[in-house]
């Protein structure tokens, strides 16, 4: 294979059509973006699912006029139950460190919140979560010390369902505009090909192989997808400086919010490329196939 | 060398076959005119046997492959073996003379040692020698039909077909280039030249396949163009 013919060709392809290029690798880098996007949130779902869920899936607060006794009974009766995997005990001074940190971006409210206001209680990890409603049971509200019994899984499922649809609506949108990219790039090939229908008829004429043909159209539309490709990475990783570590600065020191480490997006970017690669390659082989006689 | 059996070849869409049960062979080394009027089939006989096209009916051999049955990608190494020349020379335009010719060769992975010697040489025999790095609008048309014949000749075909090679020439060009094509005959190479040009078959006097609207109408050796003319 003559590299240097191929790679002008490619080259001289892109430059003759370039506001199509342009398009198509914009088009390509936004698509690439989102799915990216989204595979950073389902990655950050999967990580918040692990500080949430594991931790605490039952709360058991306090009276406040809970006696030594009390405390003591539904100690031991938690660690007696065959439904509890796990359980800690929450100080008022706990609970109030706790929330100070939570909202220290948030001066006012911890000033105005009183160290005894936040109530003491038990955090239950259960064997199974889904049964949440045998442990309400057995500590009726507002007796023998429980003031009242709360299901965090509820509010966590109800977070995350909003969370999972934030995923999946990038998704989708990515999905969208990659079948905007992925027309993008037929119509680019078939462009490039009428370009240079007089070159390819002679190279048919003579006996070039198929492959020998098509290779420079395949590799033009690889290129574009890798130029998709990078800018989508740079896109997030300027995403990631601008808006996650400054912005959500606050709720990610405070543990509400896990950070998106480099890690991560190393560990997308591969697959961002292979996508934007692949997919136009492919898409430019099919065009090449169904509509240019070559 | 070429075989013809009993084919048709039908467009879609056209009442009329545009070939009619046609059964004709050439040998390696013959040099044929074929003639017949504008639509009588002439370029859909030569279109078959580069496998442009497949026929409706009947059986197509160039040599020694049968083209009916023979897979797609066999078909590039099958068009190694023609050269093709039309009448409207179909060159790069923004390639020189001797880039047009060296592309035929680079397409097809011919290590450039070879291309840098024979693209010279094909030059020389067209008698284009001073002109390698002119491009192809520097040129008369004449000479721009003896780099298309270099182009074709380049990687030394078996068979050469010429669709009215001379359809766009001056009587005394045409002479130079029918020269050249029965030059490149003597070296062994079959000739099939589609043509409307009669003073070049009277002179000749090869062999005239004659078709009239799609059918065979005449197989002459050492032929004319038209009887009675
Ligand atoms: N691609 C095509 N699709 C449909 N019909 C075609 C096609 N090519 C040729 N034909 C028809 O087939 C018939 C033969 O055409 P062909 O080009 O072989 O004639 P020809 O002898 O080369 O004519 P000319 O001397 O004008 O070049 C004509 O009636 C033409 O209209
Ligand atoms: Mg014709």
């Amino acid at each position: 294979m003559r590299v240097n013919f191929v790679l002008s060709e490619v080259a001289t392809g892109l430059r003759r059509n370039l506001t199509m290029t342009v398009a198509m690798i914009l088009t390509t880098a936004i698509s690439l973006g989102l799915m990216g996007t989204g595979l950073l949130i389902a990655g950050m779902i999967s990580d918040m699912k692990e500080i949430y869920y594991d931790k605490v899936q039952v709360s058991i607060f306090l009276a406040d006029g809970v006696t030594e006794e009390q405390r003591a009974a539904i100690d031991q009766q938690l660690s007696d139950s065959p439904e509890v995997a796990n359980h800690i005990y929450e100080s008022k001074d706990e609970a109030y460190a706790r929330f100070q940190q939570q909202f220290s971006q948030q001066p006012e409210l911890v000033q105005n919140t009183p160290p005894d206001a936040l109530p003491e209680s038990f955090r239950v990890e259960l064997v199974n979560p889904e049964r949440y409603e045998l442990i309400a049971a057995e500590f009726p509200n507002g007796q023998d010390g429980v003031d009242q019994v709360r299901d965090e899984g509820d509010f966590l499922d109800r977070l995350f369902s909003l969370l999972n649809g934030a995923r999946n609506a990038t998704i989708a949108v990515a999905v969208v505009q990659a079948l905007a990219a992925l027309l993008l790039i037929s119509n680019t090939i078939q462009l490039a090909a009428f370009n240079r229908r007089n070159e390819t008829n002679i190279m048919r004429l003579v006996g070039a192989s198929r492959w020998y043909t098509q290779l420079p159209f395949i590799l033009e539309a690889a290129l574009a997808g890798l130029i998709g490709a990078l800018l989508a990475i740079g896109g997030l990783v300027v995403t990631k400086i601008l808006f996650v570590d400054k912005t959500l600065a606050g709720p990610i020191r405070a543990g509400i919010i896990p950070p998106v480490d480099w890690g991560a997006i190393a560990f997308i970017s591969p697959v961002i490329a292979a996508a934007g690669v692949g997919l136009a390659a492919v898409a430019a082989y099919v065009t090449l196939r169904l509509y240019v006689r070559i | 060398m070429i075989e013809l059996q009993h084919v048709t070849k039908l467009y879609p869409a056209s009442s009329r076959p545009a070939l009619d049960d046609v059964s004709t062979e050439i040998d390696k080394g013959e040099f044929v005119f074929l003639i017949g009027s504008s639509g009588s089939g002439k370029s859909t006989f030569l279109r078959l046997l580069l496998k442009e096209d497949d026929p409706t009916r009947g059986t197509v051999i160039v040599n020694g492959k049968t083209l009916n049955t023979m897979s797609k990608w066999q078909v590039p190494k099958l068009r190694r073996t023609i050269g093709c020349v039309f009448q409207d020379f179909r060159l790069l335009n923004n390639r020189t003379v001797g880039q047009n010719v060296a592309f035929a060769l680079e397409v097809i992975n011919k290590p450039q040692r070879t291309i840098k010697r024979v693209v010279p040489e094909v030059l020389e025999m067209v008698g284009l020698e001073g002109k390698t790095n002119r491009l192809p609008n520097e040129l008369s048309g004449g000479e721009q039909q003896r780099v298309a014949i270099a182009r074709a000749f380049v990687n030394r075909p078996l068979v050469l077909l010429a669709d009215e090679p001379t359809g766009n020439l001056d009587p005394e060009t045409s002479e130079g280039i029918m020269l050249l094509l029965e030059r490149i005959n003597r070296t062994g190479t079959t000739v099939v030249m589609a043509t409307h040009d009669y003073h070049i078959v009277d002179s000749m006097r090869r062999r005239v396949i004659e078709l009239s609207e799609g059918a065979l109408t005449r197989d002459q050796s050492r032929g004319v163009y038209g009887v009675g003319r």
